[in-house]
């Protein structure tokens, strides 16, 4: 189990090193995400360690969320004071993204006839 | 002897409230009780449990007179694992590499639109209704998992900080909403509801789809790191329009 921690900590690393070094705007943990996901395609099959420690983190994953929401605390005259334009542009944006991506998406897997589901 | 036991209690909270482990366990405990009346709310996405613990634990925070800072010391820890997390979305993406694959191509050509409607819509709709330039410039990556999105903030000159809360703010309103979207416009796909929900909702879409379903859950993580390095690139090219 540590080292199945281990290499997920590592991923994170090396996807942060790379990701300073060329000042890239993606950040490391999606970095070591691409990473991981080459190592497993790579090896052809998924430690049963890694599995959980990834299933555990992912299971609790809006957990993780909580410190950067409460945030909010500290930015409160800024969006109260712009309540209207932020709030409006949230919603609407948030429906609209919804809405194109799930109809392109959808969309484009019918013109490729592959509609059944998998 | 009250005024002593007083004192005891006050002399404990003064060591205590800087300590990192009382915000720690109260960030845990705080989102064990959103958890739970989430659970007995039936799952109800209106009841979301980030939400119920962000405004249980602002109110504990403020009520206390103890700044964020002081808060983040022991939250810290928490945040911290977004960043493993992140990385640990490659284990259900290896799991779904043969659905994936076959999903090339709508994944590709719903990133490019769903990325450019994000930001493009959230910058005109804010600007519209007369907000600062900062405020619109902040709210540009609101779709990104946040360390993206608060990098590509930076980066354009608004406000990281800010950022970090519009993009919770669009998660949470994500997370509860992407269903019922889903349902009214008649999308069933799997694949499609969960890059959806990713594409809209990073994280936070990407736990409620977890919920629903593996696949779908699946297609939103793969969402969420798409749309950050597409929202990136896109981004500072769009703000040079404003």
């Amino acid at each position: 189990m540590i080292l199945a921690v281990l290499s997920l900590l590592l991923c994170q690393l090396l996807g942060e090193v790379v990701s300073q070094t060329w000042a890239l705007p993606v950040p490391g943990p999606v970095l070591g995400m691409v990473l991981l996901a080459g190592l497993l395609v790579w090896r052809g099959r998924l430690n049963s360690d890694i599995a959980r420690a990834a299933d555990f983190l992912l299971g609790h994953l809006s957990l993780f969320f909580v410190p950067a929401a409460v945030g909010v605390m500290a930015n409160g005259a800024r969006i109260a004071r712009e309540c209207v334009p932020i709030c409006v542009a949230i919603l609407v944006s948030t429906v609209l993204t919804i809405i194109v991506s799930a109809l392109v998406f959808q969309a484009v897997m019918r013109a490729m006839g592959r509609d059944e589901q998998p | 002897m009250i005024n002593a036991g007083h004192s005891t209690i006050a002399h404990l909270w003064v060591y205590l409230h800087t300590q990192p482990l009382l915000w720690l366990a109260a960030t845990l405990a705080a989102y064990a009780c959103g958890a739970t009346l989430h659970q007995r709310a039936g799952g109800n996405p209106l009841v979301n449990a980030v939400a119920i613990a962000t405004a249980l634990l602002v109110s504990v925070l403020v009520g206390t007179g103890t700044s964020y800072a002081t808060y983040f010391e022991g939250a810290q820890f928490v945040h911290f694992l977004l960043g493993p997390a992140t990385v640990a979305l490659a284990v259900p993406m290896f799991r779904n590499r043969h659905v994936l694959a076959r999903a090339a191509l709508p994944i590709l050509a719903a990133l490019l639109a769903g990325s450019i409607t994000a930001a493009a819509s959230a910058v005109a709709i804010a600007w519209a209704f007369g907000a600062t330039r900062q405020t619109i410039l902040s709210l540009a990556p609101k779709s990104v998992t946040t360390p993206i999105a608060m990098g590509i903030s930076e980066h354009i000159g608004g406000s990281p900080s800010l950022t970090a809360v519009l993009v919770m703010m669009t998660g949470i309103f994500g997370a509860i909403i992407v269903r019922p979207v889903l349902n009214a416009i008649g999308v069933k796909d799997w694949r499609a509801r969960g890059f959806a929900a990713g594409m809209a909702a990073h994280g936070l879409g990407t736990a409620r789809a977890f919920q629903v379903d593996q696949v779908a859950g699946t297609f939103a993580g793969i969402a969420v790191g798409l749309n950050g390095i597409a929202t990136a690139v896109l981004v500072p090219l769009l703000v040079t329009f404003f």
